[in-house]
């Protein structure tokens, strides 16, 4: 592990260089004022925005670079970070890309006037490169067409609205055309509120276009990533063939907040994690990052070679007998 | 008038002087009827002002009034030979969700619905009409009989929200509402749904994908209850009442967003008024769409219930 000390910190602030007090995940985003900066140099434990990351979960520092190279996990404790949509697919797919993506020209309306709304979806547009908060395409994984859509926690936290659902049912529907595997990475704060009834209601549009695939005996795999929660946990991604998820992954339908508030007592520590929902019969497999390729590749080859009882028979080693 | 709501009481000071006048003119034999007279106008004008002219947070307090009719009180007027039946065949019997067979106009139907209690006792079995994953299992079982059977499915809407607590966690609250939804889509008969009180999120949309869906007039539908979206947008759970005048939530709104097929009027004053005159509003419209989707096939039912919910929502084109 790469310790940086204070000299180092204290050269970069020399040079100028743009500093967070706190660059852990959650204020990654914080703008480094001149007084945060000034600060920055002075004690040890903040470390250059941009180069370095600190972790927010045993605060080992990384270099951003070698946190890109490990899959964005830490090397202390295994904490799985936040990864962007292009980030996930490069991670996953054989050529790092998409073969065709989806229904790019679909963008954000506001149905019920919320002030301020599409202000802040410029906002997020223009942070994170994307349209709106998940991706979906046809790629290739493991040498078999898939197609795949990636929620984008950047943006909005990944909450439905109109075109997150309509791109996620549209993306199963060209599953069904194309027959071929769907398989969805969710991430999601719930619900789209400034969307109102409008953000509910995704959640019957899209499991109602995965009863289509059901009935078409097409594969769905639904990979729950940090944090997965109220309307999208409530839908798409608790109805996969398999549910995955990441280690640490935090999910659940309502808030632990509003959890202890209703009924006044302390939840275990783990509750709602990943290795949680394992344990209570909610999830097939956590599985780790760096082993996330190799298991999805499996699981949708297994679902690829010809189906059903003839095929069986005919490459069964008990035939040549 | 019991259980009388802040924004009535101008209403209900107005006709408790009317019938002192009255008493008056009877035990002391002055004549104020002239005055009495005067005052029942007024008062006749001041209900049409107040009724005629709900805001949607005065709509949220009626869809919550103390006496506002539930699920089993319409179950009671509508139906005839009602058999409920019990349990998930899971965990439990989920006292929040009540169902079973009955007949409507003499065919046998399946009814679902959200039950909530008629006094703290009957609350704490029906746990305030929120429930947990073995509720909406139950009514699955439920709905997955009538479409066995090739029974119509009718719901009745009127939760705050499905429970958020930690054993519903634990047991799969996510899983069972998500399952609901993706398995109603697939029932081969018609479903009608109607939201008779509250209609909060996902809890409310887990027995609601339906062919048709009604609002009473002064009931809500909403991603999130009033106050907590106030607590989310302003973190100020007071803030109810802005919230629920700026989230589109009341029976009008929903209508003109295209999420639902029609309004049911209610009698002046609420639900709670008159309730043989709001069953037989509700009677009228159960067998109207009913006999709407009677023409239909079973994969024209299921193909109607897909376009339904594919064409609900609002994007731009680039
Ligand atoms: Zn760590």
């Amino acid at each position: 592990m790469r310790k940086v000390g204070a000299p180092v910190l204290k050269d970069l602030f020399g040079k100028k260089r743009k500093f967070a007090t706190v660059p852990s995940e959650t204020l990654a985003r914080v703008p480094a004022s001149a007084d945060m900066a000034k600060e920055a140099g002075t004690k040890e434990k903040e470390v250059p925005e941009g180069l370095m990351n600190k972790c927010p979960h045993c605060g080992t520092i990384h270099y951003s670079k070698d946190l890109e190279k490990n899959l964005r996990v830490c090397k202390g404790c295994q904490y799985h970070y936040a990864m962007s949509a292009p980030e996930r697919l490069q991670s996953l797919l054989d050529e790092g890309v998409l073969t065709e993506e989806f229904d790019t020209n679909l963008i954000t309306a506001n149905p019920l006037d919320f002030p301020g709304y599409l202000e802040k979806i410029e906002q997020d547009k223009a942070n994170t490169d994307l349209n709106e908060a998940v991706i979906t395409g046809e790629g290739i994984l493991g040498g078999n067409r898939i197609v795949i859509g990636v929620m984008d926690s950047r943006f909005r936290m990944a909450s439905m609205g109109s075109v997150v659902g309509e791109k996620i049912t549209r993306a199963i529907e060209q599953a069904i055309d194309r027959r071929l595997p769907f398989i969805l990475f969710s991430a999601s704060g719930g619900a789209r509120m400034q969307e109102g009834i409008l953000s509910l209601m995704q959640m019957a549009k899209t499991s109602a276009a995965l009863s289509r695939l059901d009935r078409e005996r097409l594969l769905f795999i639904s990979v729950m990533t940090n944090p997965t929660y109220g309307g999208v946990s409530a839908s798409f991604s608790s109805l996969g063939d398999y549910n995955i998820a990441e280690p640490g992954a935090m999910i659940g339908f309502a808030g632990r907040r509003v959890i202890e508030q209703t009924i006044r007592q302390e939840l275990p520590k783990d509750f709602q994690t990943a290795e949680f929902l394992l344990k209570n019969g909610q999830l097939d497999m956590v599985v780790h990052r760096k082993d996330m390729r190799t298991t999805l590749s499996k699981l949708v080859e297994m679902h690829t070679s010809r189906e059903g009882v003839e095929a069986w028979q005919e490459s069964s080693p008990l035939k040549s007998h | 008038m019991a259980g009388e709501l802040p924004f009535e009481k101008p209403l209900v000071e107005l006709q408790d002087k009317i019938k002192e006048l009255r008493r008056f003119t009877e035990e002391k034999g002055i004549d104020f009827s002239d005055e009495v007279q005067r005052l029942e106008q007024k008062a006749k004008d001041l209900a049409q002002q107040i009724y005629g002219n709900l805001t949607p947070w005065q709509r949220v307090q009626l869809a919550r009034h103390p006496e506002r009719p539930t699920t089993l009180d319409y179950i009671q007027l509508l139906f005839t030979d009602f058999i409920e039946v019990h349990g998930d065949r899971l965990f439990g019997d989920d006292h929040s969700i009540v169902g079973g067979i009955a007949k409507f106009d003499g065919h046998p139907v399946t009814v679902v619905g959200h039950q909530t209690g008629k006094d703290t006792k009957d609350n704490i079995k029906r746990n305030f009409g929120m429930a947990h994953p073995e509720g909406y299992r139950k009514a699955l079982r439920i709905m997955q009989q009538a479409d066995k059977f090739g029974r119509p499915i009718i719901c009745f809407i009127n939760t705050k929200g499905a429970y958020p607590g930690k054993s519903a966690e634990e047991r799969g609250q996510s899983e069972a509402i998500a399952r609901n939804l993706r398995e109603m889509a697939t029932f081969r008969v018609p479903i009608i749904c109607i939201v008779i009180g509250e209609g909060g999120s996902g809890g409310a949309l887990a027995i609601s994908v339906g062919n048709r869906i009604l609002m009473l007039e002064n009931s809500w539908y909403s991603v999130i209850a009033p106050e907590s979206a106030a607590a989310i947008l302003w973190r100020d759970a007071s803030l109810g009442m802005r919230a629920a005048e700026s989230m589109k939530i009341t029976a009008p709104d929903l209508f003109e967003l295209g999420v639902i097929d029609g309004v049911i009027p209610e009698p002046f004053g609420g639900a709670h008024r008159d309730l043989i005159a709001q069953a037989s509003a509700v009677k009228t419209v159960i067998a109207e769409q009913l006999e709407q989707l009677g023409h239909l096939t079973p994969d024209e039912l299921i193909q109607d219930r897909y376009e339904k919910f594919k064409n609900i929502g609002k994007y731009a084109t680039l």
